[in-house]
């Protein structure tokens, strides 16, 4: 009897172990951008589906279709995503839509603090309304806008030597905007190793968000800002205000001497391309790729230099990168939220670091060792420090589509002055704005 | 008795159809055999135009499905009709609609006119001129982007050698008064072979008796062309004058992958501006408006047009 009533347990708990291990073996799609990070993170989550038991599905759609292809999906209520990397603009309207799970309940639960990922990524990446503890993402990847170089050719010493009897210093890394165009200048169309070369590849781009986080990378420092007070969309005299003009008629300038010809449509691969076939001395472009561009064969290594966003009237740089939410229409939360718990150990976010994927989490960030741990570490502290982001709000595609009109106008296809793109800027965010509810 | 096409196929159904399913009368069959098309086209064409129109007078938004929707009245069509850019975009697609034809027709109708003139190796000839409307638009579009590449690109070095100017020192898709030529040459290479197939047909269904009597009344190449060969192939032309218009004023794909609509907004087509505002802004009561404005305009022109085609056929 005893040995009928042990083998009967034996079997309860065999069954029941089967039974768990049958219904939490689940299969999760992770949904983001087709680039570099993400390899990283197909490499990551290896560990987890061990630890686990789930199987992972990456659906990873190229950068100009990314917010297209996935709004639609979130618009339509769609289970493709259990798992959804998105931007950091978008969280307005996924908290507001409903499409994101709000995750404060869960960070309780499970012990998960905020506290231990940088404030301006969880600023940036987590909350909505902004800056209120409303979280509906953990932030995933931090990114910034910033610069490479050729440090080969600025090491040259007839390079230098011309630099120096041009601009009566020594050349280097630009500190300042000005700087950056100075630079920008002297390479363009100079003779290098027996080839024409261009000063800088910036972002041109129209269909997607291009040429909006290219020229706010100059605007910010010049003194942009969307707001007097924020949340009071009071934009008059901030978005056109003296210095807002002064940082777009600076973007101009930059793009009308000191780009390759034909650069009037260009955003991240673009950059990448001009600067891997030694088309151009500088070009920016998201902290994201400075893995892969360190790596590269040709123009990495002792090549290749990086560089934060020179600041003017201050210091800043335009804000990438994002955080990781569950989808509200997925069956598998239960599973999701067991994939963010495990991404937001410690442990995991030093290996996403050291894969290329960039941690938010203050024990990676704050490790004396971080700034030394490749070339482009301690630029990205830097960046961090100084971020802004465009609207969060849950019409950002139509304010982001509308700057995008504007600053197109303007810097590739002459149209107007700088004042009047900004004027009109407003006019359009005032309708959008106005239709919202908001003003 | 009514004389439908119903009843004519009523008429036509052999009484043993309808003797095999019992209770049913030849009408009744003749319905049944119609309804699925009348569903389908009701389903698929005439619900969403309502539910457009519908829709054209709110502030419905499709991601937003959850806000509510409030009729708005007539301020959608007073904000596009108001609106100077949606002027700018209609100004870009008749530039690009006006052009295209134009040189379409002029080429096409040359090419026909030669390939028509019977030589050795014409067949080769009309395949290869063919070819070039057999490619997706989306290709043609990529395929473009690299022969106008101010620095690599054919066609800079093209009229680099012929005119003696530097291949880098215009672009083609980043200028601003190139850029909507460049729309237009891409479109011509593409689609004039399809002018040219139906010029073509034109030309040969004109029976040789007719110019064999022309010679009989001594009449000059010139003149046969002006008074035979012209009129026969009007109604042709304008055939495929309303196709290319048709496909034009909808034209997408071919200009989104070569100019992206820019620079700035230069070659920002209405169908380009209407896919921004439905599914990037998802203004979709607002885009409603703009596509029954779109279609009252295509679909009032395209009458007109087709009505002076009959009369040209009836002559």
């Amino acid at each position: 009897m005893k040995s009928a009533k042990l083998l009967a347990a034996t079997a309860f708990v065999a069954a029941s172990g089967l039974n768990v291990s049958l219904a939490s073996a689940d299969e999760l799609t992770l949904c983001w951008a087709a680039w570099d990070p993400a390899n990283a993170l197909v490499e990551l989550s290896k560990e987890f589906e061990t630890q686990s038991g789930h199987t992972m599905k990456f659906e990873f759609v190229p950068w100009p279709n990314f917010a297209d292809r996935m709004l639609n999906e979130l618009n339509s209520g769609g289970k493709l995503c259990d798992l959804l990397i998105g931007d950091s603009q978008w969280i307005g309207g996924g908290a507001e839509n409903g499409h994101y799970v709000k995750l404060n309940e869960f960070f309780d639960k499970e012990g998960i603090s905020m506290d231990d990922f940088a404030p301006a990524t969880v600023y940036a990446y987590s909350t909505w309304p902004k800056g209120t503890p409303n979280y509906y993402a953990l932030p995933a990847m931090g990114d910034a806008n910033g610069w490479f170089y050729r440090k080969d050719w600025f090491a040259k010493p007839e390079i230098q030597e011309a630099f120096k009897a041009e601009h009566g210093r020594d050349l280097a890394p630009p500190k300042t905007q000005m700087e950056l165009l100075q630079v920008a200048k002297f390479f363009q169309g100079r003779e290098i190793d027996g080839q024409k070369r261009y000063g800088a590849a910036i972002f041109t781009e129209r269909g997607s968000e291009g040429i909006t986080m290219g020229a706010t990378s100059a605007m910010y420092p010049f003194g942009f800002k969307y707001e007097n007070t924020p949340g009071k969309y009071d934009m008059e005299g901030a978005v056109n205000s003296a210095d807002a003009v002064a940082g777009l008629e600076f973007y101009k300038e930059l793009y009308k001497t000191s780009t390759p010809p034909g650069y009037t449509d260009s955003y991240m691969e673009q950059s990448l391309d001009a600067f891997k076939s030694g088309q151009v001395a500088m070009a920016m472009n998201w902290f994201a790729f400075f893995p892969g561009l360190y790596a590269d064969p040709d123009t990495g290594g002792d090549k290749i230099g990086f560089f934060v966003n020179p600041g003017q009237l201050k210091e800043a740089s335009t804000l990438g990168g994002q955080g990781i939410s569950v989808v509200a229409y997925s069956d598998k939360q239960d599973a999701a939220l067991e994939y963010i718990k495990w991404f937001a150990q410690p442990s995991v976010q030093k290996k996403w670091w050291s894969l290329g994927g960039y941690s938010c989490h203050v024990s990676v960030l704050n490790d004396p060792n971080f700034a030394d741990s490749a070339p482009f570490a301690a630029d990205f502290l830097l960046a961090m420090d100084g971020v802004m982001d465009f609207w969060q709000e849950p019409a950002y595609a139509e304010l982001l589509l509308a700057m995008q009109k504007r600053l197109h106008d303007y810097v590739v296809a002459d149209k107007g002055t700088a004042q009047e793109a900004l004027d009109k800027l407003i006019e359009d965010w005032t309708e959008v704005f106005e239709d919202e509810g908001k003003l | 008795m009514s004389d439908t096409p119903i009843d004519r196929v009523a008429k036509a159904t052999p009484p043993s159809v309808a003797s095999k399913i019992r209770g049913l009368s030849d009408r009744a069959i003749a319905w049944l055999f119609v309804l699925p098309t009348i569903f389908l086209l009701l389903a698929v064409n005439i619900f969403p135009l309502i539910w457009t129109i519908n829709l054209s007078f709110t502030n419905f938004r499709a991601n937003r499905p959850n806000r509510e929707v409030d009729y708005i009245g007539l301020r959608n069509y007073e904000r596009i009709l108001t609106d100077e850019d949606i002027w700018l975009t209609m100004q870009a697609t008749a530039h690009f609609l006006f052009w295209t034809i134009f040189f379409q027709v002029l080429i096409g109708f040359t090419l026909a006119w030669l390939i028509n003139r019977k030589f050795k190796g014409n067949d080769l000839w009309t395949t290869l001129i063919v070819l070039p409307m057999m490619l997706s638009p989306a290709v043609v579009g990529n395929f473009w982007t690299f022969l106008y590449q101010p620095q690599i690109g054919l066609f800079n070095y093209g009229i680099s050698f012929l005119t003696g100017i530097d291949p880098s020192s215009f672009q083609m898709i980043g200028d601003v008064t190139l850029a909507p030529w460049s729309i237009v040459i891409v479109d011509t290479w593409m689609w004039t072979p399809f002018v040219m197939l139906i010029c073509l047909a034109g030309l040969r269904s004109i029976p040789d008796y007719i110019y064999e009597a022309a010679e009989i009344d001594r009449a000059s190449q010139w003149r046969q062309f002006w008074t035979i060969t012209i009129p026969m192939v009007l109604p042709f032309l304008m055939l495929a004058v309303l196709f290319r218009g048709i496909e034009n004023f909808k034209m997408f794909d071919l200009v989104v992958q070569l100019t992206g609509g820019g620079p700035g907004s230069i070659t920002e087509l209405t169908s380009i501006n209407l896919k921004r505002e439905a599914f990037e802004k998802w203004r979709t009561g607002y885009a409603s408006a703009y596509a029954i404005i779109l279609f009252v305009t295509v679909f009032g022109l395209a009458s007109i047009y087709v009505k002076a085609l009959n009369k040209v056929k009836e002559r």
